[in-house]
């Protein structure tokens, strides 16, 4: 019996996040914490999943050992199949040499026997640094109904921000007639989501003659979509709805998570129609103390809290003692804020520990700069991190 | 050496009628986020336990839903892993009503198995329990039959059917099921016995007519068996009564109960996915345990608060269990209830018990 599948999805997890600084030294972007209890590549697990496409390559080149572990078999997100599921796809030796990704296209190109495998009708191209909730198999009908070889997922961005995004214009009906990097005067409004699905064939056939160009720098944005269009392919746009943010960089991961406080969050991950699934730590219900306040705020399991908590996202097994204040900051797993130390507009990584009376983020200024401690340093007792500091080392140890 | 778990899922169903209506005494929620089961198959993970069965007689599907494949204890396995033994019904027979009648129904799965051992524990209890060393010394002694115990105060044990120990140099030399003496030790009913024994023991006394496991095989056994005592020095409770389990659960507002029981070593249950618990601008919490998936925007102090509640604006909840997926309306003002799972409180209701006398609110009422 020959098997297929309709559709293979192929998640870019390679990217190193260096815009997240010390968030990512040990660590590949998609593994980064979100919302206090996920990672950013729960989205597109969970999407998949949701969307009944079971069958999904994970493309990992940087730091991958956390990554690695977190997907594991793909249980959480029901992608433990028989026949497809999960697969960690890391760069290989082939008989003629062996080679990094050198690009988003060369990446997959590299991967093309693991598509072929699966004998799909399309190929779906994801990556993992958004936080969103989408159906892709409308997308995936959308693409059937009108014949494209490529439709790519755009979202309406405002125009005086145009100009930071990859655009598509495109007649009334979607079909792209032109894209534009990050124009100057831009002429559209419709950002690129950087999710594309391809009909098979096409794919490889573009990829193929993308890998024989010396020029290219093996990109979809830049070379393969480009060559496409010009070759006189249908593509067509998708129009997403909703809330998209990509979270690529310290402010945008920060404003993110700042989404799912208040009463109406503009991001609702209590949705049990879309249900976000990660993998769960095992902790007991979180605690809060006699001392403890908390307000506007989300919190994890496995906490012990003792001190006051305003308007931050605290993920599982934090600790807050007594007299200790955190207020407007994301504190990942693990992390442990001594007696009376203050953060402020902090995002401090997991492990962390912040001595008693440290003074992390504080300012006097308007403008807050978001202050970063990286994974498992030591802030010593007393110790001051200033506002928009990122810090990879321990601080104030006595030499 | 190694060793195969039993659980005993229903032998206690009649402690906690109140909870017990709808669920087996195993499935029975605790400590915002467990099933009392949860901890009987944890102790058995975690001391490397990997094929365990769990005997079940009668209202066994919340039990069911619960437990799944295994996956969640690391129990889903090609090898082992975990075994739903539901009554087997003999011809003219009813259920079983005893332990040993209980046995008699899983002689298929212990004959099948090849483990040296077998460690059986009942679901009625919490406590946080290493069977590695026992075992171990189980060996070393040449223990035909090792019985774990607890020592207790007479008064604080509120169980109908105790068995106490008199014990010398670690054996135990007579078992009573009442004790005049202050300091009891009490039984867990937590039994580590060779399996190939435990089967001889059950075909033998069932064939004399006798079907109660204490009085009937370890009593006329204690002199001729090696029966030794392992006392356990941790958190040791049975839900006895509702009261007992409101007061238990109470105490795990208390670090230093939740740290040995909660992260010795783990504690597993099913994974439910639910996202973090949001706190509202005017929630105010005090001494309370919450478990994700909740929404707090009242006031809760000095309770315990499972997966999925709501707790709306002005509401005030003191001394409280609130089961999973409850929602108290705004302004509602509750005291000292214990609300089973998926309880709606309206807007503005009152209720109140007392500390020494939970109200209790069954599965589903809509007040």
């Amino acid at each position: 019996m020959i098997k297929k599948k309709e559709c293979v999805a192929m998640l870019l997890a390679g990217g190193q996040g260096s815009r997240l600084y010390a968030l990512t030294n040990k660590i590949a972007k998609p593994a980064v914490t979100y919302g206090g209890k996920y990672r950013i590549i729960d989205f597109p697990l969970s999407n998949c999943a949701n969307s009944g496409i079971d069958t999904v390559g994970v493309l990992t080149q940087y730091q991958p050992l956390v990554l690695n572990e977190y997907i594991g078999n793909g249980e959480p997100w029901d992608l433990d199949r028989s026949y497809g599921g999960v697969h960690v796809l890391s760069p290989y030796q082939a008989k003629h040499g062996s080679e990094w990704f050198k690009g988003t296209a060369n990446a997959i190109y590299q991967n093309i026997d693991f598509i072929k495998n699966y004998n799909p009708e399309y190929v779906l191209i994801l990556s993992g640094d958004h936080i969103y909730k989408m159906d892709y198999a409308d997308m995936i009908e959308r693409h059937k109904k009108t014949g494209a070889a490529c439709t790519i997922a755009a979202i309406k961005v405002p125009m005086e921000e145009a100009s930071r995004f990859g655009l598509l214009n495109v007649k009334a009906d979607g079909e792209i007639y032109q894209f534009e990097e990050k124009p100057a005067k831009p002429k559209s409004d419709l950002a690129s989501m950087g999710i594309y699905v391809f009909t098979a064939e096409k794919l490889y056939k573009y990829l193929e003659e993308d890998e024989l160009d010396p020029s290219s720098s093996k990109d979809f944005g830049k070379n393969v979509l480009p060559a496409m269009l010009s070759s006189g392919e249908k593509m067509f746009a998708y129009e997403f709805k909703g809330y998209w943010k990509d979270v690529g960089t310290i402010s945008s991961l920060y404003e993110s998570n700042m989404d799912l406080l208040s009463e109406r969050p503009q991001f609702d991950l209590s949705d049990n129609s879309w249900r976000i699934r990660s993998r769960n730590p095992i902790a007991p219900p979180h605690y809060i103390g006699e001392s403890g306040r908390v307000t506007n705020s989300i919190v994890s399991s496995g906490c012990e809290i003792n001190g006051s908590i305003e308007k931050s996202v605290i993920s599982h097994d934090v600790e807050i003692a007594k007299g200790a204040s955190v207020k407007d900051s994301i504190i990942f797993a693990g992390a442990k804020i001594g007696e009376n130390a203050i953060v402020e507009n902090a995002i401090i990584d997991e492990d962390v520990i912040v001595g008693k009376g440290a003074r992390i983020g504080v300012s006097a200024e308007k403008e807050k700069k978001i202050a970063v401690l990286g994974r498992g340093i030591k802030v010593s007792d007393g110790a001051v991190v200033v506002a928009g500091e990122i810090l990879d080392k321990n601080v104030g140890e006595e030499e | 050496m190694s060793a195969l778990g039993l659980v005993f899922s229903n032998i206690h169903d009649t402690n906690v009628p109140e909870l017990t209506a709808k669920r087996t005494v195993a499935s029975i929620p605790f400590g915002g986020r467990y099933r009392l089961i949860d901890f009987a198959l944890s102790n058995m993970v975690n001391s490397e336990i990997t094929k365990v069965g769990v005997i079940t007689k009668s209202n066994y599907r919340s039990l069911m839903d619960h437990l799944g494949s295994g996956k969640d204890w690391d129990l889903a396995r090609h090898h082992g892993g975990l075994f739903i033994l539901p009554p087997f019904d003999n011809i003219g027979g009813s259920l079983y009503t005893t332990r040993l009648e209980a046995l008699k129904n899983v002689l298929g799965f212990l004959s099948g198995a090849e483990e040296d051992l077998v460690v059986m524990s009942d679901s009625d209890m919490v406590c946080n329990i290493d069977f590695k060393p026992i075992i171990k010394r189980h060996g070393e002694q040449n223990a035909d039959i090792t019985l774990v115990y607890v020592e207790k105060d007479r008064a604080s044990v509120t169980g109908d059917t105790n068995s106490f120990f008199e014990i010398e140099d670690g054996r135990i030399k007579s078992i009573a099921f009442d004790s005049k003496n202050d300091k009891v030790n009490l039984y867990t009913n937590i039994c580590i016995i060779g399996r190939r024994l435990l089967i001889n023991l059950i075909n033998e006394t069932l064939s004399r007519g006798n079907s109660h496991f204490i009085r009937d095989v370890l009593i006329p056994h204690i002199d001729s068996l090696r029966v030794y005592g392992h006392k356990h020095e941790g958190y040791y409770e049975e839900m006895t009564s509702l009261i007992k389990y409101y007061e238990e659960s109470m105490k795990f507002l208390n670090k230093s109960v939740r740290d040995e029981v909660f992260r010795t070593a783990s504690v597993y249950t099913k994974v439910k996915d639910s996202t973090p618990t949001r706190y509202g601008e005017n929630a105010i919490v005090k001494n309370s345990l919450v478990a994700d998936g909740c929404t707090i925007e009242g006031e809760v102090y000095d309770s315990i608060v499972f997966r999925g509640v709501k707790v709306g604006k002005g509401a005030v909840v003191k001394h409280c269990i609130v089961m999973q997926n409850c929602i108290i309306g705004e302004y509602a003002d509750l005291n000292c209830i214990i609300t089973d799972k998926n309880v709606v409180i309206r807007d503005g209701r009152t209720l109140s018990g007392c500390d020494v006398h939970p109200f209790f609110i069954g599965k589903g009422t809509n007040i």
